[in-house]
């Protein structure tokens, strides 16, 4: 067999970069990459010169400056003496938090009201169905404003609290639901040894040897089910796995709980709660929940209803149907878009500053950006920051992604 | 440095414009209107009014560089800034003078390049708390919740005072003062900051003013001034003189009414002369016609006049004058002659 025509050999011609199919979108990308390159210097240099011809320049200097005002929320230690770059790590902290409840939330309130929106109860459809539709449709930073405004002016404030003649009290003297947040009692261990991070290190030390032990327990019952058809009754060594230990190291160590309490303008001690935190937690996890269900949905109804027909004449129950046969082939679909919902969760987190929540926008973005007055810095840094944080969650979701995916041999 | 126009207006309009610097006198001459940066909304010190005509304190100033520069006092576009949005607004040129309650400190003067030109209110930090609560000074607030607006210097005086007095606090930051003000009615803060002057304007629009107190400690000095680009000084001059020639009538006599008399031919007092143009060329000194001062205060009258008419006691704001009297009866009011 002879090859009708040879391809050229040898030699490098220029025009084969235009010519040749193989090399050509090589060189039409490799233009393109140079002038996308050329045009940032190009603004790059332009914004340099300008912001001289202004006398300013970019520095980060301030960061190491003391920052000189105070962050209500503080995961960290931070007084007002504390350094810019410690205002923003503050704000970072905070971020995340909100970040990460919201996406806890969202997700499971999202889940369900997927799975119930396919009911075959009338009621139970329609009513998420409108759910879903109202919260969909409104600006997220509407529903913030409006859950905190709701709250501050529902829930009795502090001062009602106070006098003989209160119109509020405490729900069991132990929890206080006030329009500035929620105080809840705060556990600690009064042994000398264990105050501190330690005993909770501790605890958490229990709790993984808990889980393997269990694993374990786990395993045995399956291998002594594989050899003789008969499992193990183990729930109560599991109960006994998970509590004994705890229990015992919350006794040793002195468990006690630090109630709140009102002292002067505020409730004092237990653990509190902003209505800021509160009021934009719940209204990112209501708002990106309404998207949550519709994935949930569009990924339910992705697999066939033979499934369903086929699991139900095996005996399967509608639950079991559900967790085990639709929801794992339904995951495929509905994870890549979940990815996007938690980056859309961790962006739209920066209009905390609304409610007065103090997230990295607000501390640097905010106060140090005014104070400073260096705007173009904390902008990038700001930039630099979303930036890093949703690659994380993508490439973290991408994980998880791929070990659910179908897995073609 | 002035690149392309098109180039310059993709990256951020704001930087390109800000190349424009210099010569902001002539820009403004040849645009035919001064662009003035003032809040978003603060009565008696700049707010729209029912009509949607610009009125206040800090407006009377803006009125007033513009009747001087184009002789008219209505070519004004009052560009609405909010404390963070101020100074970018104002360094990259997209309004030629800021005149928005801003205190005058070092770093503003000296870091972020601006001039301030003057003082046009003397003013200070202090706590509006509700009568209710029974506080009478501000040292008695330990554990409170404070509301404080964002991107001012009050945040910083307020961690100092809380820190230098050993007291501690919850602070709330708002963005606006309309959205501080139902978080304090609501009691979601038990008190509420900002400048003293700002504590009366807001006092003033609450439903029942008289249930809350402005307690007597003030905090901080926060003198408040109009503000232009740094390196462009014969702009700054003219801010400078304009805002000078209001303080300057007042103590000199010259209010709205007898302006036009006083103007119309030379007088006795030679002062009074060089100000309004009857004698001398100090007009031609800042590069503006003779009869600049007297048009900057045939705008809104004298300094005094323009402080009653907005903040002065017979208004809902209710100021008096205190450290903003002329410093013949005793306030702080001093300007360099004209000469």
């Amino acid at each position: 067999m002879t090859t009708l025509s040879d391809p050229p050999k040898g030699g490098f011609r220029v025009s084969i970069l235009i010519n040749d199919t193989r090399y050509r979108s090589y060189t039409f990308q490799f233009i393109a990459l140079i002038a996308l390159i050329a045009a940032f210097a190009y603004l790059g240099s332009n914004l340099l010169a300008n912001l001289r011809a202004a006398g300013l320049n970019i520095s980060y200097k301030f960061l190491s400056e003391p920052a000189g005002y105070d962050i209500n929320q503080r995961l960290i230690e931070y007084t007002s003496q504390s350094t810019h770059f410690r205002a923003a790590i503050v704000g970072i902290l905070n971020t995340l938090l909100v970040a990460v409840v919201a996406c806890f939330f969202a997700t499971v309130i999202g889940i369900f009201v997927g799975v119930l929106r396919l009911s075959n109860n009338w009621l139970v459809n329609k009513l998420m169905g409108v759910y879903v539709e109202i919260f969909r449709n409104v600006p997220v930073l509407i529903w913030i404003l409006i859950i905190m405004a709701v709250f501050v002016a529902v829930l009795p404030q502090p001062r009602e609290f106070r006098g003989d003649d209160a119109t509020a009290s405490m729900f069991l003297d132990l929890f206080a639901f006030t329009g500035r947040g929620f105080y809840f009692p705060r556990p600690y261990f009064a042994a000398e040894w264990a105050t501190g991070a330690i005993g909770w290190l501790t605890i958490i030390a229990l709790l993984i040897a808990s889980f393997f032990g269990a694993r374990a327990l786990a395993k045995s019952a399956a291998a002594t089910q594989e050899a003789t058809g008969d499992r193990p009754t183990t729930w109560y060594f599991t109960l006994a796995i998970w509590f004994v230990p705890l229990i015992a190291a919350c006794v040793i160590m002195g468990l006690t709980w630090e109630l709140p309490e009102l002292k002067g303008f505020n409730f004092r001690g237990g653990i509190y709660a902003r209505n800021s935190f509160i009021a934009l937690t719940f209204a990112l996890s209501i708002y990106t929940a309404a998207f949550i269900a519709e994935n949930v949905r569009a990924g339910i109804l992705a697999i066939s209803t033979g499934q369903t027909e086929a699991a139900a004449s095996l005996g399967l129950r509608p639950g079991r149907i559900m967790n085990l046969v639709i929801l794992p082939q339904a995951l495929r679909v509905i994870i890549p878009p979940l990815i996007s919902q938690y980056l859309n969760i961790t962006k739209n987190s920066s209009l905390a500053i609304a409610v007065g929540y103090m997230d990295v926008t607000g501390t640097l973005g905010g106060i140090t950006l005014n104070q400073t007055g260096r705007a173009i810095e904390t902008v990038l840094l700001l930039m630099a920051f979303y930036l890093i944080i949703s690659l994380s969650i993508s490439a973290v979701m991408n994980v998880y992604n791929n070990s659910v995916k179908l897995k073609e041999r | 440095m002035k690149k392309s126009v098109f180039f310059g207006a993709m990256t951020v309009a704001a930087l390109a414009a800000g190349a424009a610097a210099a010569g902001t006198l002539d820009d403004v001459k040849a645009r035919g209107k001064l662009n003035c940066g003032v809040t978003t909304g603060l009565v008696g010190f700049a707010a729209p009014d029912a009509n949607g005509e610009w009125q206040g304190f800090d407006v009377g100033v803006c009125r007033a560089v513009a009747a001087a520069v184009l002789g008219d006092p209505s070519a004004v576009e009052f560009v609405p800034t909010t404390g963070k949005t101020r100074f970018t607004a104002l360094a990259s040129g997209e309004i030629d003078m800021l005149a928005r309650n801003t205190t005058w400190t070092f770093s503003r003067d000296v870091d972020l390049k601006f001039e301030f030109v003057g003082v046009n209110y003397y003013d200070g930090q202090g706590f509006m708390v509700p009568k209710a609560l029974g506080v009478s000074s501000a040292k008695e607030l330990d554990g409170a919740t404070v509301c404080i607006q964002t991107g001012t210097t009050t945040e910083l005086n307020l961690a100092d005072y809380f820190r230098t007095n050993n007291i501690s606090y919850e602070p709330v930051p708002i963005e606006t003062n309309a959205e501080a003000q139902p978080l304090y009615l609501e009691g979601a803060c038990d008190v509420y900051t900002t400048d003293a002057s700002g504590l009366a304007a807001t006092r003033a629009a609450f439903e029942n003013p008289g249930d809350h107190v402005v307690l007597p400690e003030i905090i901080s000095k926060e003198p408040l001034g109009p503000l232009v680009r740094h390196g462009d000084s014969e702009w700054g001059d003219v801010v400078r003189w304009s805002l000078n020639a209001l303080i300057a009538a007042e103590e000199l006599g010259v209010t709205s009414a007898n302006i036009a008399d006083m103007g119309a031919a030379a007088g006795d007092n030679p002062e009074i002369n060089r100000l309004l143009g009857t004698e001398g060329t100090l007009g031609a000194m800042l590069g503006l016609s003779a009869d600049w001062a007297k048009n900057a205060i045939m705008a809104g009258g004298n300094y005094g006049e323009i402080f009653e008419k907005n903040i002065g006691e017979n208004t809902p704001i209710g100021l008096s004058r205190g450290l903003n009297a002329q410093w013949t009866d005793g306030g702080l009011l001093y300007v360099p002659p004209f000469r």
